[in-house]
């Protein structure tokens, strides 16, 4: 019961936050000059007229509650008035249309890095103090610092342009590959994926290997062995189940992130995902499309780390919710 | 209960054993403080100690870099955009490293012949070391035939690449200053200039001034075609001197027979169509008229696409940095202790108050911030940032502080002072807060490289844009670069390894600190 009271509570309050700032955003949005957009060959005064029937010139906060029941009742986010060659469309169309790649790369990129940067700290902690420990934690401090961009420099430049393993700088059009979900599709996402993995695989194994030292130098496991588990049957069944309890959490969070991506390697790799659209909204400030991207950005960052925050306490019921 | 209810007057006190001996040994080694023995166990971290040297290093790089070299942010110069880095000790010591070639792999033979067109009209070593040669299958566009093609591939100077070129609007003074220049010096600048009626038609090669040669381009959208002699060799087509004024009366190049014009005049003979050599030029311009320490161009890092220096570049952009970081860093240091000193000693509805605002900023995303910033306010971007940074970077500081009040607060020495009557600021700065300070200075050395990482990255989006007059970022030149990538990697090439090496050093000797300011926290990560 009392679980059940954080979790609403802490759901109370992501909503109110979440709200708080969308009014903030929508305001200050609203409060910069509008101008309505120049269309060679089309009468102003009838462009005009279209944003005025959109109720662009009305006061904000009728602005706002219109918007807000465009939202609830039509599903209509606005349309793009500014941003290049989204000219007049819907912005919740445009945004659904750019959703898959972002989506699709960070689902690989999650599913190659958390396996490979789980083991890597395993095998990492099993050796503690030995020179393949060593050299995994000294590689992961490198790959943990270095940004992205310094990474995706690199895997273009060596296997894009040098050994052209991969020929495609940027992935392929849908048309082009015939579907997101095709084996061409996945080979011309691969150098984007690559770089997007190695951080997360060097925090992934970062923190399996502090937990898993953790773990394996408590009393229960000397009790496991004494009991006469051998070293490898204690550490499967008592040491990797505790050590996984903080690592689970963040996984989970992942895989929520996966919807925002990465606007660094989208922008690099040519990918037509959110990442570049939000971009072009802010360079164009396309005001529909902007606050549509924003509230996005910020609904799946606040849940992403509310749900870190509450599988904690389903993974681990030693950890007691909501207690001070 | 009032403090004075429980005012003992000072002369009730008084020394008890003020005669008689103490028998406690006095203390033989000096007392180890909390710094000290911080300092101590940092030393022993070795790799923080490197970290710590690199760091120093960079800082030292982006305080003095700007002054050892003559270029400037601004100076721009598309003609020498790309080329790569140069240190002229290596050109000195006859290194073929790092002397500003770059390998030109298999390419046609009308590219090499204009390298070679270069080399012979103005003498400089274009094509260092040797040529090889390969052939190869190809279609050819206009015949639709296969046929075989011998390609090459060298090492070519970026620098003397550059060779000639015209300028259309010289004025008669500065015609006349470089001609005196020329036989002050003995160096040819001026090069005769080529007939305008037997200029190649190739629309590519219009605005070449290299082309000295003949062509047998027909239409416009071809090719470069070369046309030789009998001997294999190319035909020049600098205008014959046909009588009539002509202002040029300094060095002449070889073969000059008979005369050729230097100069086409423009505008009645207060202009001229003139063929320069273009690092000469550049040495006259700079070291001359503008009076720059400039000589012939050379830069230590390359060029980057605009053809600005990307030594000075960087250096500048680090030295943005750094000051953006650590002034943020400070700032953030005292709002975000005042204020989670505030939140952790009051706790109660004060804290979950502050709390609140605390959590609803620190979600808004920075990009948000920025750009809704940048839109309203009409200033210069660096201000944006600065803005940007002091709004929500306080927040981590804050819940450090927090924490540590949490923990500190309810201790026997605390009550003891509130006891004694301390009042709240005391309790708060002189017995609690210094509890918390190893976390502080930990904290605030890691907001460095996060402060570094989120200004390069949103300058890399262009989120934002730094470049005004003298300023630049790492984050615009990385972009600059990325564009350029498969053709000059060297412009990406320092600024990354600058970034790197930065993140890299600032981890190592942050967690370093940690360790040293909070032994019990060795090994966990923040």
């Amino acid at each position: 019961m009392n679980m059940l009271k954080y979790i609403l509570k802490r759901i109370g309050l992501m909503i109110m936050t979440f709200l708080i700032i969308f009014v903030m955003c929508f305001v200050l949005v609203k409060l910069l000059p509008f101008e309505p957009p120049v269309d060679i060959g089309k009468d102003p005064e009838l462009i005009r007229q279209q944003y005025e029937a959109r109720g662009f010139f009305d006061p904000i906060p009728k602005q706002f509650f219109t918007y807000i029941k465009r939202i609830i009742v039509d599903g209509d986010f606005g349309v793009c008035f500014k941003t290049p060659g989204l000219y007049n469309k819907p912005v919740w169309d445009t945004f659904v249309t750019k959703l898959p790649p972002t989506i699709l790369i960070n689902i690989y990129s999650s599913l190659f890095a958390v396996p490979i940067g789980i083991a890597l700290g395993i095998f990492a902690a099993l050796k503690k103090n030995k020179w393949q420990d060593h050299t995994i934690s000294t590689a992961v401090m490198v790959f943990i610092s270095v940004p992205s961009f310094v990474y995706a420099s690199l895997v273009l430049y060596l296997f894009c342009f040098k050994i052209p393993i991969f020929p495609n700088k940027t992935i392929l059009s849908v048309n082009a590959a015939g579907g997101y979900l095709t084996w061409k599709m996945f080979v011309s996402m691969i150098p984007a994926i690559l770089s997007m993995s190695f951080g997360s695989i060097a925090g992934y194994a970062r923190g399996t290997r502090a937990e898993l030292t953790e773990v394996l130098t408590s009393e229960f496991m000397l009790l496991a062995r004494t009991k006469g588990l051998t070293k490898s049957q204690a550490t499967v069944r008592h040491a990797l189940r505790n050590a996984m309890v903080p690592i689970f959490p963040s996984i989970i969070g992942e895989f929520v992130g996966v919807l925002s991506g990465s606007l660094v390697i989208e922008s690099i790799f040519g990918i037509p995902g959110v990442g570049g659209l939000y971009l072009s909204s802010i360079r164009s400030m396309d005001y529909d499309l902007f606050m549509m991207l924003s509230s996005f950005y910020l609904l799946v960052g606040l849940s992403a780390g509310l749900v870190v925050d509450l599988s904690y306490g389903v993974i681990d019921p030693r950890i007691r919710m909501g207690a001070r | 209960m009032k403090a004075q209810d429980y005012n003992i007057s000072s002369e009730k006190f008084k020394f008890r054993s003020l005669d008689e001996n103490i028998h406690d040994k006095k203390l033989e080694t000096k007392p180890v403080g909390y710094f000290k023995d911080a300092l101590y166990r940092f030393t022993r971290n070795k790799g923080s100690i490197v970290a710590a040297f690199i760091i120093g290093l960079l800082l030292l790089f982006a305080i003095i870099g700007p002054f050892l070299t003559p270029y400037k942010v601004s100076d721009r110069d598309t003609r020498y955009a790309n080329v790569t880095p140069k240190n002229e000790l290596f050109v000195k010591l006859g290194i073929n490293f790092w002397d500003g070639t770059t390998k030109e792999e298999w390419v046609s033979d009308v590219t090499l012949a204009k390298m070679l067109a270069i080399e012979k009209e103005t003498g400089a070593d274009v094509i260092k070391g040797d040529i090889k040669e390969r052939t190869v299958i190809k279609r050819d566009k206009d015949t639709k035939k296969d046929k075989e093609v011998t390609e090459y591939s060298y090492t070519i100077d970026t620098y003397a690449k550059v060779g000639i070129i015209m300028i259309s609007t010289m004025t008669n003074e500065e015609y006349l200053d470089i001609q005196r220049y020329q036989k002050e010096t003995g160096i040819q600048v001026i090069y005769p200039i080529t007939d305008p009626k037997l200029r190649t038609t190739a629309v590519a090669e219009l605005s070449n001034a290299n082309i000295w040669f003949k062509t047998s381009n027909t239409t416009p959208n071809s090719a470069l075609k070369i046309a030789y002699d009998e001997n294999g060799e190319l035909i020049p087509i600098y205008r014959k001197y046909t009588g009539g004024f002509d202002q040029y009366d300094s060095i002449r190049i070889e073969g000059d027979t008979p005369k050729y014009d230097y100069a086409i005049s423009k505008q009645n003979g207060t202009q001229w169509e003139v063929r320069l050599k273009y690092d000469e030029y550049y040495r006259y311009q700079n070291s001359l008229i503008e009076g720059n320490k400039i000589e012939y161009p050379s830069f230590f890092f390359g060029a980057d696409t605009h053809g600005r220096d990307i030594f000075v570049c960087l250096a500048s952009g680090a030295r943005f940095s750094f000051i953006l970081a650590i002034v943020v860093s400070v700032v953030n240091l005292f709002v975000g202790a005042i204020y989670g000193a505030v939140e952790g000693y009051y706790g109660g509805k004060i804290d979950l108050f502050m709390e609140r605002v605390a959590d609803i900023l620190s979600a808004v995303p920075s990009t948000i911030v920025i750009t809704l910033l940048r839109y309203h306010l009409k200033v210069d971007h660096w201000v944006i940032l600065f803005i940007s940074f002091f709004l929500t970077g306080w927040i981590g500081m804050a819940s450090r502080t927090r924490m540590q009040f949490y923990r500190f607060k309810n201790q026997e020495y605390v009550l003891v002072a509130r006891t004694l009557g301390a009042n709240d600021r005391r309790i708060m700065f002189k017995h609690i807060f210094p509890n918390a300070i190893g976390t502080l200075i930990t904290g605030s050395v890691l907001v460095i490289p996060g402060v570094i990482f989120s200004e390069t990255s949103l300058s890399y989006l262009q989120i934002i844009n730094l470049e005004t007059g003298n300023l630049t970022s790492v984050g615009t030149l990385l972009a600059n670069g990325q564009g350029a990538l498969y053709n000059f990697p060297h412009i990406i090439l320092f600024p990354s390894i600058f970034i790197s090496l930065l993140m890299l050093s600032f981890n190592l000797f942050g967690n370093g600190l940690r360790d040293a300011f909070n032994p019990s926290l060795r090994g966990t990560e923040e």
